[in-house]
């Protein structure tokens, strides 16, 4: 009885009544939106290499070796010696390695100069691997492999010439331009920061700078000997290297091993531990869209609150001719609490509904311009429970308007005074 | 005509023996209205603005209560329905003490046996003239069963009233509220107070919005709907020329102690 009344007292007040779902719906879907990025953002994140069980470099802090060979953001430092990779990619419990060299940039994307080691055992999400989405990974000398951002950005398909120059920055400086190279392939995205690369080889890398070395030396035979052999192994410094095991379990003693390697001060990281260390740091921006997505849905039920108690005065008299016919006091409290509750529902499900009909939409646009693959249709176990919440806190907020005609609808009898 | 009555209100009886203990016998001693050492104040502090030491009124009567605006005469009305509490006294209707009653079961006590009317805005703006004729019948069980039983079902009971009280045509009883004349929602006003045939009707003002002509006519029609039941009808109004069409007439002031110290002073 009192469901239908206020059903078609809604309806009565359709033009109002819609504005109020409106405004909650955004605010639910922005709510969940948010919520659903973010999760996204922080699990994509945390998968931005997966398979790797160590990175070894220089002796320098986690986060630093992180950041400089998997996001490519700050100087790599000072780098290690063929030697000492050698050594450790030769350790019993080591499964498979991959070299990186880095420093070397083209208009502002950095270079990386590796084996094709890397296109086999470099992994990111669960467990997905480099896909080459035109052309072939690099195979002759001065060949280069772009990540897909880069070759987006900068136009370039296979066959394209490119001059790389050294140092980071948008054109770098002492540009190699003597030594061109010649795009062999080009990545498919993969929503990680090896969109935003240039692979070259390890090899082609010691050329470039081979000149370098042969300029800075002092010692006329050693650059004559460099000169003459430029791709020598034995002077070759990289900045850092990939490690897998053979099994999980040795990823700790081989961290140790590392550590303490007795011929150059090393470190070496399990990257799944530093990328959540580098996400607590990120934490705060995370907060603050949380905080926005929960001020969103505060305004939303303000808007509801505001139109409820406007027309409070109005519904005095429809509540004093209902208690004329019979209700009770807590039925005219349940018909305004059921308003809000049912209002605030319908918002809930309009915002769930419109979120996962436009979140299909968005997806391809999505991954190829964030990086963010997000998934699933059905909502999680904590959208439910934010869907909940908004949904107790909207009847809730019901609670003063329908206390308020409550008290009224005691307190008046059966004629309204105003 | 009688005897019939009677058998009616036997099936009634057994019908609803768990309603109220009034349904079982009334005899036509049982005053409908019996009020007695009565005492009300709005602000439970201030000086009382009804003191009423007798009213009784029986079955069938039809009675004017003229007085003034202000003097408390609505106040006493929402005293009758058990809308509010008397302080002191008893108010006593069909037999039954409201005070002994808890809030709810006077609440359904009202919805079983007395319809209103109002002077303005009796109507519920967002159900149709035809579902604003059946609320009682939505909070009443006992009010459903009796225009069941009269009309076949609720709602051709709703349509005959609203057809002898000269409302009929489907586009009409379809409409809200608000495209009625103000006659026009008196009359559904009237309708919706006799469905399910309650043994009291309150009217407070229900002619003050309405002109001559008009008030006449609603006043035939009331005065016809409430002699086919024999409903006690209690009708207060500011205005005196009302009077004359009733059997019975009270002044406000005659009957209220603190009305009669007021007009004094
Ligand atoms: N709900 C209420 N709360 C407090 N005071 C009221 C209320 N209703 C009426 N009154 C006061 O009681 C007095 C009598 O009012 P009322 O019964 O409406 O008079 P009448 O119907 O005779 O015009 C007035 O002074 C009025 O202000
Ligand atoms: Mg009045």
């Amino acid at each position: 009885m009192i469901a239908v009344l206020a059903l078609r007292s809604l309806r009565h007040r359709r033009a109002t009544a819609a504005l109020t779902v409106l405004s909650i719906a955004l605010s639910v879907f922005l709510l969940l939106a948010i919520e659903r990025l973010r999760e996204e953002a922080r699990e994509g994140f945390a998968a931005t290499v997966s398979g790797t069980d160590l990175i070894v470099g220089a002796r320098t802090s986690g986060v630093h070796l992180l950041l400089a060979t998997v996001f490519h953001v700050g100087e790599a430092g000072s780098g290690l010696r063929w030697s000492s990779y050698r050594a450790l990619a030769g350790h019993p419990s080591v499964a498979w390695t991959v070299p990186l060299t880095l420093g070397d940039s083209h208009r502002g994307f950095r270079v990386v100069g590796t084996t094709e080691g890397f296109f086999e055992h470099y992994r990111y999400g669960r467990a997905v691997a480099l896909a080459i989405s035109s052309g072939r990974i690099f195979a002759g000398p001065r060949e280069a492999v772009l990540g897909a951002e880069t070759a987006r950005r900068l136009g370039y398909a296979p066959g394209s010439n490119l001059v790389l120059a050294h140092g980071s920055g948008d054109d770098g400086f002492m540009p190699h331009a003597d030594r061109p190279f010649r795009v062999s392939g080009i990545l498919a995205p993969t929503g990680t920061p090896v969109d935003r690369t240039v692979l070259v080889s390890l090899e082609d890398i010691d050329a470039l700078h081979a000149p370098e070395r042969i300029a800075q030396s002092d010692d006329p035979l050693a650059a004559a000997l460099m000169a003459a052999e430029p791709t020598a192994e034995a002077s070759r410094t990289i900045t850092a290297f990939l490690v897998g095991l053979r099994t999980r379990t040795s990823a700790l003693s081989m961290q140790r091993a590392v550590n303490t390697f007795p011929d150059e001060p090393l470190t070496a990281i399990l990257p799944a531990a530093t990328l959540q260390e580098v996400w607590a740091l990120v934490g705060v921006a995370e907060q603050a869209l949380r905080a926005v997505s929960i001020m969103a849905v505060v305004v939303g039920l303000a808007g509801m609150l505001v139109a409820l108690l406007t027309g409070i005065a109005e519904r005095r008299r429809e509540m004093a001719i209902l208690r004329s016919v019979g209700a009770r006091p807590s039925q005219v409290f349940a018909l305004v609490a059921g308003e809000a509750a049912a209002l605030t529902l319908t918002g809930v499900i309009v915002g769930a509904v419109v979120l996962h009909v436009a979140l299909p939409l968005a997806r391809p646009w999505l991954a190829s311009r964030i990086g963010l693959v997000v998934g699933g249709v059905w909502p999680s176990v904590l959208e439910w429970q934010l869907m909940a919440l908004v949904f107790v806190a909207g009847s809730l907020v019901g609670i003063l308007p329908a206390w308020r005609l409550y008290r009224h609808s005691v307190a008046d009898g059966l004629s309204v005074r105003t | 005509m009688p005897t019939s009555r009677s058998i009616e209100s036997d099936r009634e009886t057994l019908a609803f023996s768990r309603g109220s203990r009034v349904d079982q016998s009334l005899p036509d001693a049982t005053p409908v209205i019996d009020l007695s050492g009565l005492r009300f104040a709005w602000d439970p502090g201030a000086a009382p603005i009804l003191v009423i030491e007798s009213l009784r009124i029986d079955a069938g009567e039809r009675v004017f209560l003229q007085g003034a605006s202000g003097s408390g005469k609505s106040t006493l009305l929402a005293l009758l329905a058990g809308v509010v509490v008397a302080q002191g006294g008893q108010v006593r209707v069909l037999g039954t003490d409201l005070a002994d009653l808890s809030p709810a079961a006077r609440d359904r006590f009202r919805a079983d046996h007395t319809g209103m009317i109002f002077q303005m805005f009796n109507l519920v703006p967002y159900l149709s003239v035809l579902e604003n004729v059946l609320l009682p019948c939505d909070f009443s069980p006992r009010r459903r069963a009796r225009a069941e039983a009269r009309g076949g079902s609720p709602r051709a009971e709703a349509l005959r009233l609203l057809a002898s009280l000269g409302l009929d045509g489907p586009q009409l009883l379809a409409r809200q509220p608000a495209q009625l004349s103000v006659g026009q929602q008196q009359r559904v006003a009237a309708a919706r107070a006799l469905v399910g045939a309650p043994e009291l009707v309150i009217a407070d003002e229900p002619t003050s919005a309405l002109d001559a002509d008009r008030r006449d006519a609603f006043l035939d029609l009331l005065f016809r709907e409430c002699a086919r039941e024999s409903t006690t009808l209690l009708l207060v109004s500011h205005d005196a020329a009302l009077a004359p069409r009733f059997d019975r007439r009270i002044a406000f002031a005659d009957i209220n102690a603190t009305a009669v110290r007021s007009t004094a002073a």
